[in-house]
């Protein structure tokens, strides 16, 4: 018999408009020792039924259809306060945010012995050596010491370990972890996997990670459900899945993963996902996008199209009037740089790293404190006037991102995109402007009725094609794409930077392409820079930065890529 | 236009503001009483029985005259009369009149001046912000009335005497209306400082957008939402301010009697058995505040999605 047995359970969303079924008949087993992955995009359900199974689903959310058993025991129909009792005691939660799983204004250490008091009858100062011993278990240093500490002197990665700490203190049978890496850098995300699974084998839990990352799933579990839209496509063991999946809708999504080892042309066509308007192919070269170069390319300037020397930005973080009393941070410390004319050059660096701050440094948003940005031979920063710094800001423009914040969400699509046409003046008149605004978003593949919408009508790999169509809407050459897709799932995720490439190379774009995930970069950019603590350490070629790095910072990065080797050929070679 | 216009009422009728509406019985009663009083302020000079302010018309012989259902009472004065002779529905129906007025134009000064400041305060930050906020917090520890009172006294000691009659519903407005920023101010520059620093705002300004057109096309747009609500709960404070300062005699002058002016006269005649002369015009105040305070406490509801 199975640990966790949950058997064909639907979950519906009532509301005004009709009732939602975020789930419909999905039956998994977890078994003791067994790690069960959870992937799908999102929308498909998958936190809904972590939620579920622990009873804690958001109003007006109910269970609508089959059971969840717990050792043989259904949990599903208890009371409210014996769910209680299974929560925290039997099932064990690990949530995304470890930032917001625990209590400010708490010690770890009463943290931890208050719920093992709830649940386990013991003394408190049994539950405080508990507590030292359960640190030392998820591997933090010291743990005397730390445990006597608030969360906020912890870092993001120590606090996933004091929420991991948390889940095990009761002992409970299974575990659900719902994206426990999602807001961990790739270094301590690696870290928290490995600890994970071997907590999970020593223990002999159960545990169920939700998530929507192909390389958690390779990587740490045994057996994996595949979700779409609330429906199970297809589950078995985990090699089996990534290796050689039966359902279509797997094999696209794991074609979709960025590949690290090998440069490919394009991102493999996704089926299966949300559809994009096949648009009557505009010949851009020839169309009023591709007429841009003309009209500023300087005649004189045959050096790199962007140059950036000795560039640093100093924040004060403590202002005093004593020099000494003052405490500042560089948030980017002397880097220089060089991209030339239609290069792709990628930024690659944890978070903190500054690779951010260099995007707004460029681009003008953010004054440097030392150094100069020159485009095109002209220092930006030099330019006082509005009137000589609008032909320079119109060359350079930016792709944001979050596509949730990045479009005014009162504004139409049209306006949206037509604003930078109007104020450059860059149509002769109305009409014009839409006539432009309908081409451009046939550009992106939204399709020209997509102008009289209003942002919330679309998701959000539509909305970061609105922002790219507002983006080419001055007639860029510099595009400057600050993490384009990482708010995105990947099968989006390939459409999008399928659609960067080909304007990339249709309009002869020169781009600066920031993000943290290192296959992306490697399919996308010509040259790569390295940054750590707001220093550039290294740049080099695409394909030397990956098959030869230098810098040992940058061999640990690799070292950590996702570990896809799991997945045989096949799997990655179908579409 | 008009399919633009038709446009408009279909998505009002789908939003979840109109939806929301429809399932607040409260709601749905103070909008009717609103609605019922204001109705009888705009059409007062039609719906009232008599004209209060024709001093033709008024009889002394009429004067405090008990409610019609008083065994002394007039089938003609419903409410019976004051001192004057004046009927006291009529001047109710005119006086909301004054205090509709009064309230709305001062919540409007208000209103402007209270998000223009809280827009540039958040928008520009620094020093200029410090001062605004400095200022903004001096006025707050003061209360309301007294503001209003003090900025009353003033005006009509700068103004010439022969002005003051005439220019004393505009001085009550500016007094009122002064007195009530800084909440906009506050509200507003905290919602301009998350605005200001989201991606859509970032990017107006890498397409070279100037700070003013930033302001009102971007950030404004997506400020409106609490400041509809405090605009509605501050009409209600608006009304009654407006009534105190009438009731202390340096509001509205007796000859245009607002609801606070009647309460004033009708108070001298409340010990010696008059009390209808106050007690109604008191009524109505209380209604129409609790009115506009339930439909702000709803509106207030419905825009925040954390209640729904």
């Amino acid at each position: 018999m199975a640990l966790l047995d949950i058997q064909d359970i639907r979950i519906e969303f009532p509301s005004r408009r009709g009732t939602r079924t975020a789930v419909d008949g999905i039956t998994l087993e977890l078994n003791k020792g067994e790690i069960l992955g959870v992937v799908g995009e999102s929308g498909a359900g998958k936190s809904t039924i972590g939620n579920a199974v622990i009873g804690l689903l958001e109003a007006p959310g109910r269970l609508a259809g089959g059971q969840v058993l717990l050792d043989g025991k259904r949990i599903d129909s208890l009371s409210e306060a014996e769910k209680r009792k299974v929560r925290g005691r039997r099932v064990g939660m690990i949530f995304q945010d470890p930032l917001t799983s625990l209590d400010p204004l708490q010690t770890v250490e009463s943290q931890l012995a208050e719920t093992m008091q709830v649940h386990l009858n013991i003394t408190r100062e049994q539950a405080c050596k508990r507590a030292v011993d359960l640190l030392t278990q998820v591997g933090i240093h010291q743990p005397e010491l730390r445990v006597k500490q608030y969360p906020h002197q912890f870092s993001g990665g120590m606090r996933q370990r004091v929420v991991i700490a948390l889940a095990l203190c009761c002992e409970p049978e299974v575990i659900i972890a719902d994206e426990p890496t999602t807001a961990l850098d790739v270094s301590i995300q690696a870290q928290i996997l490995d600890l994970l699974r071997k907590l999970c084998k020593e223990k002999q839990v159960g545990m169920i990670i939700i998530t929507h990352d192909m390389g958690v799933i390779a990587d740490v579990t045994d057996r994996v459900a595949v979700l779409y839209r609330g429906k199970l496509v297809e589950q078995g063991p985990t090699a089996k899945i990534l290796g050689n999946p039966d359902h279509p809708y797997t094999r696209s999504l794991i074609s979709a993963v960025p590949r690290p080892d090998v440069k490919l042309k394009r991102f493999p066509l996704v089926t299966y996902i949300e559809d994009v308007k096949t648009t009557t192919q505009i010949d851009v070269a020839t169309h009023w996008l591709g007429q841009a170069r003309k009209d500023f390319a300087r005649k004189d300037n045959h050096g790199p199209l962007v140059q950036v020397r000795d560039l640093g930005l100093r924040f004060m973080l403590r202002n005093a009037f004593l020099e000494r009393n003052r405490r500042t941070l560089d948030a980017v410390k002397q880097v220089s740089l060089e991209i030339p004319e239609g290069e792709v050059f990628g930024l690659v660096g944890e978070s903190g790293s500054g690779k951010s701050t260099m995007a707004r440094l460029i681009s003008g948003l953010y004054k440097p404190t030392g150094g100069a940005v020159l485009f095109d031979g002209t220092d930006i920063n030099q330019l006082k006037s509005e009137r000589a710094l609008n032909p320079i800001r119109r060359q350079i423009q930016m792709v944001f991102q979050d596509p949730y914040s990045s479009v005014n969400p009162r504004m139409r699509v049209l306006d949206i995109i037509a604003e930078p046409i109007r104020f450059h003046k860059l149509a002769a008149n109305e009409a014009e402007v839409r006539r432009i605004v309908g081409d451009l978003l046939d550009v992106v593949g939204l399709g020209g009725q997509a102008a009289g919408r209003f942002p919330h009508e679309f998701s959000g790999g539509q909305r970061q094609r609105i922002a790219i169509a507002r983006a080419l809407a001055t007639r860029p050459r510099f595009l400057i794409c600050d993490e384009p897709t990482s708010a995105l799932d990947v099968s989006i995720q390939a459409q999008i930077l399928n659609l960067l490439k080909d304007l990339q190379e249709q309009l002869h774009l020169t781009m600066l392409f920031i993000s943290h995930d290192l296959p992306v970069i490697r399919q996308m950019c010509d040259r790569v820079g390295v940054m750590r603590h707001g220093e550039l350490l290294e740049v080099a070629e695409t394909e030397t930065l990956f098959t030869a790095p230098k810098h040992e910072y940058t061999q640990h990065l690799l070292g950590l890529m996702p570990r896809l080797q799991k997945m045989s050929q096949e799997g990655l070679e179908i579409a | 236009m008009t399919s633009r216009i038709k446009n408009f009422f279909a998505s009002v009728a789908d939003s979840d503001v109109w939806y929301s509406f429809w399932r607040s019985p409260s709601a749905i009663i103070a909008a009717v009483i609103t609605l019922a009083v204001v109705l009888a302020a705009i059409f007062a000079p039609i719906v009232s029985p008599h004209n209060p302010f024709d001093l033709a018309s008024l009889n002394i012989m009429d004067a405090n005259t008990p409610p019609a259902w008083n065994a002394e009472g007039s089938r003609d004065f419903l409410l019976g009369t004051d001192d004057q002779g004046r009927d006291v529905l009529s001047a109710i129906f005119y006086g909301s009149r004054v205090s509709l007025i009064v309230g709305g134009a001062s919540v409007l000064f208000s209103m402007v001046l209270g998000v223009a400041l809280g827009l540039i305060s958040g928008y520009v930050g620094g020093r200029l912000d410090s001062i605004i906020m400095r200022i903004a917090d001096v006025q707050l520890s003061f209360p309301a009335i007294l503001i209003a009172l003090l900025v009353d006294g003033v005006a009509r000691g700068l103004l010439p005497h022969d002005m003051q009659e005439s220019m004393s519903l505009y001085v009550l407005i500016f007094s009122i209306g002064i007195s009530g920023w800084v909440q906009y101010a506050r509200t507003v520059r905290g919602s301009t400082m998350v605005e200001r620093n989201k991606e859509y705002v970032q990017a107006a300004k890498l397409i070279g957008i100037g700070p003013i057109t930033i302001l009102r096309r971007h950030i404004l747009p997506n400020v409106t939402g609490p400041v509809l609500v405090i605009a509605t709960i501050h009409l209600a404070v608006a009304i009654i301010t407006e009534a105190t300062l009438s009731f202390l005699g340096v509001g509205i002058p007796p000859t245009t009697p607002s609801l606070g002016t009647l309460i004033r006269i009708g108070d001298s005649y409340l010990f010696s058995g008059e009390w209808w002369i106050s007690i109604f015009p008191g009524i109505t105040l209380v209604i129409l505040v609790l009115a506009v305070n339930l439909l702000g406490d709803w509106l207030r509801d419905a825009l925040n999605p954390k209640l729904r």
